[in-house]
């Protein structure tokens, strides 16, 4: 289309560059931001760096204290927990990294669709969703996972699969909020197809907040991911990963308190930085989360 | 300052610091006191700064806003020195807030007797027990019926009026000293509107409180104020009492936005206030009003003018106080909306028998029983729309007005009853098979821009739309088409990559109209278009809707609730009520005798800004939900009502001249 000249690319580009220069012009975008980078950097070039073997073990150093060859100390095994916890988020990164652009995906089609339909179908659908809501999610995803067993394969389609489901909410709301808009009706007067509607209208004014909940869902998919393999249903070792390690180094919590602090502060840094980098995106993008009343 | 004065602001100054540092300043060094038992009015174009200084004087600032210097007391004490929890006590007690909207922001799943227990619970002495009686006290202080009976009812179950009742109730809870409003009665009914200031009117006085009252609307300060302050781009341009201010305003811009305001006793357009008002963050050198100053020289330019009193008693800010009648007082083009009935250039638009519900019977209903239906939303509308006329559609909330409009674009279908375009057929009801033709022809602008432009879309997006769907242009064609439609409602080319919230509110709804004339409509279909608009923005897009209508003879259907704007702007007028044609006809019999009741009622409730106008407040402010099943639809409220007649039978039109048509029981000669 020749059109595409006057309309298309450049300034959605334009918007992008201008919605991230807007969050690392934040605090809270500016500190989440790099946060987020420096765990995806420390994933990617941990193996090379790291100062130990993170299999390697060693009698001697066992629950030692901190020392200048271990500063974070040994584990129960002898193994050094500095190492460990430079690796220990690569595989909770990798499967969440891949399940929350899954869920974002299917929830966010799904949710768009029901409110689109509207009327009775619409609203048994969302009852089933409320219905399975309500339900603790980690009774649901020990269900699955007893049942297909643990694993990548398994994992990264059970959490995408689950954490999809709230965006179906999320996504139903928003597309129930943009079409009831004058923007929305003006088209239709005008005589636009649905599709086009659908495409130009609807769509665009939907991602944003899919993305801003893609982000949320983020981090509480890592906290999941974490809790399942504080429970051993995540990462079988000798891999190591934070919730593991926090699992394991909590056994001797009463004399080898060292052991929890490096996967904490790197699980917590995390998560604490998905947080920040999402608030900064909603704001960036103008998604107001009401502001308090001086009442 | 006297011993009375008990809300004192000191040369305040309010402002931000802006991403490269700078300190932004969104008031300017503003004061302002206020005695006890007297009420203050605060005016502005939207952005002047109002709000601002209303909430400072609470000691609070919104998200990112602080106080750069100056001083803030509320009865000797300063608000700018106390600590949060100090501020809470005194917030909502012996100072309350009633913002805008306040009544639609009611808990929607509480009562309304514990919404207001809970307000007593915060901020009065009160023993549980003694409660209720006090919130049927409050309730009954605010002039709502039955109170007991409210304190178990929803705020849905409310009309907007009782609810901004019980928005007031609430702030009288802690007995305060002082109210604060903000726009405590914008987007409410004429009537209702009319009730409520009465109400604080009698409440301030009777409790001799300090009243700050912020609003854009002149109306309705001249109704409660004893004293108004003009503001502009952040800082007090005039100060003094009502009368003054309203009458013989000192000041170019106070003068300006008087003249902008349409009033009943004029027929002809109010005259736009040009331009727009500077930003905060522009550096201003002279007077912030000079570009869009008629009486600016070279000095207005250079050096800023100071609050100076005048012998009157007013203080301005102008050099020149005593050039204000060099200023233009009537529109200079008078505008040219007659003359629709010499070249009669046939019909637009017909509505034969239209009648418009939104119920739908259930399955159940429509299967085993033959329980009657609620009258429909609109029924038995019978107008002929002549080419080139403007026909006013006027009547309160829910009485129909958009539904019509939405019958017209397609939107919704009608019950029975259909439409005829160009006089030559039925025009198909449902928008989707509509041909292509019909569907250019009629376009519809909406009341709100922010919610009719996608905000994702830049201007570009939003003019190529129409002109890609009905005339397939492309390329440097739709550029420069969309270039002259923006030049046409008085925009440049340079707006072409804006988004919507890069613009003002005016320029907004200029984007509208150049949307829907890139059409090339035959119809326009326009709903409260200028209800969101500042008065200033609001002549200034009148203006344009007529020009354009000049150069194209477009014909325009012209929803509004205001009916001083319906007044500039129409032809004809038809006054709806609960979905029920009650009179139409030329817009010169309509504002005159003879009166159909309803008509008379809305016309005395419209509140002039002119503090000697009295409205005349003739039926309850009651808002009914669902129109009467037989009868005549306004035998409910209305003051002139015969009996048993109007609640049986349909009543009759009574033909005048010019087909002017009201249907009353009452004789031709008595209405
Ligand atoms: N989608 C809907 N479903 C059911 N009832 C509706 C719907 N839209 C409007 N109504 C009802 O139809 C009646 C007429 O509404 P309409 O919006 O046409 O009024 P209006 O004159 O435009 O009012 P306003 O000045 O508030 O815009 C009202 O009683 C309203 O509650
Ligand atoms: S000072 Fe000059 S520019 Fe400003 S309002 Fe007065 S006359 Fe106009
Ligand atoms: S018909 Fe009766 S109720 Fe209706 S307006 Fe006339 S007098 Fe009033
Ligand atoms: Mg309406």
């Amino acid at each position: 289309m020749s059109t595409a000249a006057l309309t298309k690319n450049p300034a959605k580009r334009q918007r992008y560059v201008a919605v991230l220069l807007d969050m690392m012009n934040r605090p809270s975008g500016a500190i989440g931001l790099s946060l987020v980078l420096f765990h995806l950097c420390l994933a990617i070039i941990s193996p090379v760096i790291v100062p130990y073997d993170f299999k390697l073990q060693d009698a001697s150093l066992m629950l030692s204290q901190p020392s200048n060859a271990h500063w974070l100390g040994a584990d129960h095994l002898g193994r050094d927990i500095f190492s460990r916890t430079m690796l220990g988020g690569r595989e909770a990164l990798l499967v969440t990294g891949i399940a929350t652009p899954l869920a974002v995906l299917w929830g966010g089609f799904v949710g768009i669709l029901f409110g689109l339909t509207g009327g009775r179908l619409d609203e048994i659908l969302m009852r089933i969703v409320d219905a399975f809501l309500s339900l603790p999610w980690i009774l649901k995803m020990l269900v699955l996972i007893v049942t297909f067993g643990t694993g990548l394969e398994v994992l990264i389609p059970t959490l995408a699969f689950f954490y999809g489901i709230p965006v179906i909410r999320i996504a139903r709301a928003a597309t129930h909020d943009v079409i009831a808009r004058d923007f929305v009706w003006a088209a239709k007067a005008r005589g636009h197809s649905r599709i086009s509607i659908i495409w130009r209208e609807l769509l665009p004014n939907v991602l944003d907040t899919l993305m801003v909940e893609g982000a949320m869902r983020w981090s509480w998919m890592l906290l999941a991911f974490s809790s399942l393999s504080f429970l051993g249903f995540g990462v079988s070792p000798p891999t190591p990963d934070w919730g593991l390690m926090i699992s394991d180094a909590r056994g001797y919590m009463s004399f080898a308190p060292w052991g929890v602090i490096g996967p904490v502060v790197a699980l917590s840094s995390l998560i604490i930085g998905i947080n920040l980098t999402a608030d900064a995106l909603a704001k960036a993008l103008g998604i107001d989360r009401a502001q308090k009343a001086p009442m | 300052m006297s011993a009375a004065t008990f809300i004192n602001i000191q040369n305040l100054s309010v402002g931000y610091t802006s991403q490269s540092g700078e300190i932004i300043r969104v008031l300017r060094n503003v004061s302002l006191s206020i005695n006890r038992g007297e009420s203050i009015g605060l005016v502005g174009e939207s952005g002047s700064g109002k709000s601002t200084l209303a909430l400072a004087a609470l000691g609070f600032f919104k998200r990112g806003l602080r106080a750069l210097e100056g001083d803030v007391e509320f009865d000797g004490i300063d608000m700018l020195a106390l600590e949060r929890d100090d501020l809470q006590a005194i917030r909502g007690g012996r100072l309350a807030l009633i913002p805008q909207n306040s009544g639609q922001s009611l808990t929607p799943t509480l009562r309304i007797g514990l919404q207001v227990a809970e307000a007593l619970r915060l901020h009065s002495q009160l023993n549980e027990s003694d409660f209720e009686a006090r919130v049927v006290e409050l309730l009954t202080q605010v002039r709502l019926p039955e109170p007991a009976t409210l304190l178990s009812r929803f705020p849905h179950e409310l009309s907007g009026g009782q609810q901004q009742r019980v928005a007031v109730a609430m702030a009288l809870a802690g007995e305060p000293d002082a109210l604060l409003l903000d726009e405590p009665t914008t987007g409410l009914d004429v009537t209702t509107q009319a009730h409520i200031l009465e109400l604080l009117r009698d409440l301030a006085s009777e409790r001799n409180m300090a009243m700050l009252y912020v609003s854009h609307d002149l109306g309705a300060i001249s109704r409660v104020c004893d004293r108004v302050a003009v503001m502009y781009a952040g800082e007090i341009v005039l100060k003094g009492s009502t009368k003054q201010v309203l009458l013989s305003p000192r000041h170019p811009y106070a003068h300006g936005l008087l003249s902008s305001i349409p009033r009943l006793t004029q027929t002809s357009l109010p005259l736009a206030l040009d331009g727009r008002p500077p930003m905060p963050s522009e550096t201003i050198t002279g007077c912030a009003f000079a570009d869009r100053c008629a009486l600016a020289d070279e000095r207005c330019r250079s050096t800023p003018p100071t609050l100076k009193q005048l012998e009157s008693g007013e203080k301005v800010r102008c050099f020149h106080p005593d050039r204000i009648d060099q200023l233009p007082v009537v529109n200079k083009t008078v505008t040219q909306k007659g003359n629709v009935s010499a070249d009669h250039g046939g019909d637009a638009l017909g509505l034969n028998q239209l009648a418009i519900s939104y119920a739908k019977p259930s399955l159940w209903n429509q299967l085993f029983s033959n329980a009657s239906m609620p009258p429909a939303t609109v029924d038995n509308i019978n107008i002929l729309i002549r080419t080139g006329e403007t026909l006013g559609l006027v009547g309160e909330s829910g009485s129909g007005k958009s539904t019509i409009l939405k019958a017209i674009a397609g939107l919704i279908s009608p019950k029975t009853g259909h439409l005829v375009l160009n006089g030559e057929g039925r025009l198909t009801p449902k928008v989707e098979n509509r041909s292509a033709l019909h569907l250019r022809q009629i376009q519809m602008i909406f009341q709100n821009p922010d919610d009719s432009l996608n905000p994702r879309h830049n201007i570009a997006q939003i003019l190529a739309q129409p002109l890609r769907l009905y005339f397939s242009l492309t390329g440097e064609e739709l550029r420069q088409r969309s270039i002259e439609l923006l030049e046409r409602v008085r925009l440049g080319s340079h707006y072409l990559d804006r988004r919507p919230s890069q613009l003002s509110g005016g320029e907004k709804q200029r984007v509208a109209v150049a949307r829907a004339f890139a059409a090339e409509p035959a119809i326009v279909l326009c709903d409260e278009v200028t209800s969101a608009l500042d008065v200033s923005v609001q002549a200034a897009v009148l203006d344009l809707l007529n020009e354009l209508k000049a150069q194209r003879g477009t014909t325009y259907i012209f929803v509004s609730h205001d009916l001083a704007v319906v007044k500039a702007i129409s032809n004809r007028v038809a006054v709806l009520y609960q979905g029920r044609l009650c009179e139409i006809g030329p817009v010169e019999a309509v504002y005159s005798k003879p009166f159909h009741p309803y008509t008379d009622v809305l016309l005395g409730a419209v509140l002039e800004p002119d503090p000697n106008f009295m409205p005349k407040l003739s039926a309850d402010d009651v808002v009914e939900l669902s129109p009467p099943k037989t009868g005549c639809p306004f035998q409910r409220r209305c003051p002139r009502k015969l009996g048993k007649i109007c609640d049986t039978d349909v009543p009759p039109g009574r033909i005048f001249d010019n087909g002017h048509q009201i249907n009353c029981h009452i004789p031709e000669t008595d209405l």
